[in-house]
């Protein structure tokens, strides 16, 4: 996927591009079968790059051959999860390879009408992705009759303007048809059921859209052996914090463990500091303590089951394994903490992002994850009550599983899993026994007043 | 209120992108009109609401809701500083500082989206914390206008400022 990213000699435009065997693969994939394209992707193992890990052949699989309703397919390049930043690489520096995967898809998927869904915030990115769509246009990979298959696809950019939740799939389509970005239950509104403008619509994530070319090149099969069962292909990994070397890294999944990743490939820790929590996939995902241990699942030689355990260092980096140890492999974004950091403060900073970019419809994320909010602020201003931890726990309780969307396990799991794991740094911040009195901004009638000075 | 020529081509243009829905445009064409014009003011939610059949409460909640619009004008110069974790960790609210002094902007507690923008006096520059630009890996990252620039230590700020006049 990042073969081309910071090459030497290598620009974005389509001369390069197609200089280095470039929509080769499209040729290819308009002489298949649709049906065959996508059994390739299905056979192929290929889970959903952008944070939940979604097979993609199933995910494919949902939209039927005859569909009467148009199809469409949206690309997920709304790159928000705080620790993510492989799909800015591709957008700015290989966006050809993401508009072949894409029509690649829309061929396979039998969709004439695609969108990439930019960030706002990559206001460069999305001229640069324009250029390239106009680019193919001249080429004729794109518009009507694409190299004379008589397949006809338009894709256009749309940009998003700052919200976290539109990286929400269903967010997303919202955000699409002219709407507050509020994601909608699913069942029903499965987008690949009633998706955009309630026809079925595939949402991928830019990375896993990029895959499908290669899968075309090389086949599904072949695919299916690089990395491990029911985790294949690579991923890019992004590694962040308090590492010497901080970057990103296409890797086979699994082919890593944590302790590789961090020691090997980042330099390690910074001079004379030791690690103290990691956050494997995104700030959604649950923290990982340095030191703990943790039991899981071993395949012996004679077929059974054993169990062993490992530390943070030998958690192999793919989906099931940070699953197995309670985190997960999310958005690949990984944040790492060293000793000189308070998770108080840390959950805090995580905490302002979820409160500010909640939707807002859901009742326990909306009033959740502001309340959360205050109380890692009070307790970081020196206010912390003996409650706070238990009501921490509490609020986030009720916060994940409650909700329309994921958003609401996304901003519960941190505040479950600092508050859990490193329970002796938040209970020595909450000592008092009441809270004190409030700053005096806050006094209700001094509030009243500023209100009637202003109006 | 009256569209720059200009302006209102490319608004006409991208509309033609969203075919099945009008609607889908108000996005796009708000994008074009805080460029082209600044900020998006009142009158240009009504005429954004007349233009694509749209009552004006369906335009004023997106400006409301998606935190990049602004409804009063920035300075001529806009600074995005990211304040999510792996840039806070490395120094993104030092770098806030750092930048309202240079900048001589008020540093006052962010308001957050809808608040009033902070604004040096001259009007020159304007800045706002924002959430995860995607960029961690080189962090402290900050927005210019539309340059990124990264790994920003915080004694670099006037640096940056000085190749926005």
């Amino acid at each position: 996927m990042f073969q081309n990213v910071d090459r030497e000699g290598w620009s974005e435009d389509i001369g390069c591009y197609m200089e280095n065997g470039g929509y080769e693969e499209l040729r290819k994939a308009l002489t298949m079968e649709r049906t065959a394209i996508v059994n390739e992707v299905k056979a192929s193992g290929l889970r959903g790059r952008g944070g939940a890990g979604f097979p993609c052949g199933v995910k494919w699989g949902f939209i039927k051959l005859d569909e009467p309703k148009p199809v469409y397919l949206i690309c997920n390049a709304d790159e928000s999860e705080p620790g993510t930043f492989k799909d800015r690489y591709i957008l700015h520096q290989d966006p050809h390879q993401l508009l072949e995967g894409m029509i690649i898809s829309s061929f396979a998927l039998g969709v004439h009408l695609a969108y990439i869904y930019i960030r706002g915030e990559f206001p460069t990115g999305a001229k640069i992705l324009e250029t390239a769509i106009a680019e193919a246009r001249a080429k004729n990979f794109l518009g009507k009759n694409i190299l004379g298959s008589g397949f006809d696809l338009e894709i256009y950019v749309h940009r998003g303007a700052g919200a976290y939740i539109c990286g929400e799939e269903t967010g997303l389509i919202e955000s699409l048809e002219g709407k507050r970005a509020y994601p909608r239950i699913k069942p029903p509104y499965f987008p690949a059921v009633l998706g955009l403008y309630q026809c079925p619509t595939i949402v991928n994530n830019v990375e896993t859209l990029c895959n499908i070319k290669h899968i075309v090149r090389m086949g599904g099969a072949e695919y299916a052996k690089i990395g491990k069962p029911n985790n294949t292909g690579t991923r890019v990994l992004c590694v962040s914090g308090d590492v010497r070397e901080p970057g990103y890294f296409e890797l086979e999944v699994g082919a890593v463990t944590m302790g590789e990743l961090i020691y090997d490939l980042c330099g390690g820790m910074k001079p004379g500091r030791k690690l103290k929590a990691v956050i494997p996939g995104g700030s959604s995902a649950k923290v990982l303590r340095a030191g703990e241990k943790y039991k899981i699942k071993t395949k012996q030689p004679d077929g059974s089951t054993g169990e062993k355990e490992i530390g943070i260092e030998d958690i192999v980096m793919d989906f099931d394994s940070l699953a197995a140890v309670g985190s997960m492999a999310g958005s690949g974004g990984v944040i790492v903490m060293d000793d000189s950091r308070d998770m108080l403060w840390t959950l805090n900073n995580i905490n302002e992002f979820y409160a500010h970019e909640s939707c807002g419809q859901c009742t326990p994320c909306r009033e959740g994850s502001l309340w959360m909010k205050k109380i890692t602020e009070r307790m970081l201003l020196g206010g912390g009550v003996e409650r706070d931890p238990a009501v921490l726990k509490n609020v986030a309780d009720n916060i994940a599983g409650r909700t329309i969307c994921a958003f609401g396990e996304a901003c519960a799991w941190p505040t479950q899993s600092f508050v859990a794991k490193f329970k002796e740094e938040f209970d020595s911040r909450a000592g008092k026994p009441v809270p004190p009195p409030m700053p005096p901004e806050y006094l209700p009638e001094e509030l009243i007043g500023k209100e009637e000075a202003h109006a | 209120m009256e569209m720059p020529r200009e302006l209102l081509a490319k608004i006409d243009e991208a509309i033609t992108h969203y075919p099945a829905s009008k609607r889908s445009a108000v996005l796009p064409v708000l994008h074009l009109i805080q460029e082209g014009l600044g900020f998006v003011s009142d009158e240009a939610v009504e005429w954004t609401a007349a233009k694509l059949e749209l009552q004006p409460i369906n335009v004023l909640e997106l400006v409301t809701f998606y935190p990049m619009f602004r409804r009063e004008p920035a300075g001529v110069h806009h600074i995005r500083v990211c304040r999510t974790l792996s840039c806070a960790m490395a120094g993104g609210y030092q770098l806030m500082n750092s930048f309202c002094r240079a900048a001589r902007i008020e540093n006052h507690a962010h308001g957050g989206h809808g608040a009033a923008i902070q604004k040096s006096k001259d009007g020159k520059y304007s800045i706002e914390f924002v959430e995860c630009l995607a960029s961690c890996g080189t962090a402290p990252v900050c927005m210019v206008n539309d340059d990124l620039h990264e790994k920003v230590a915080p004694e670099a700020a006037p640096a940056i400022l000085q190749k926005y006049t």
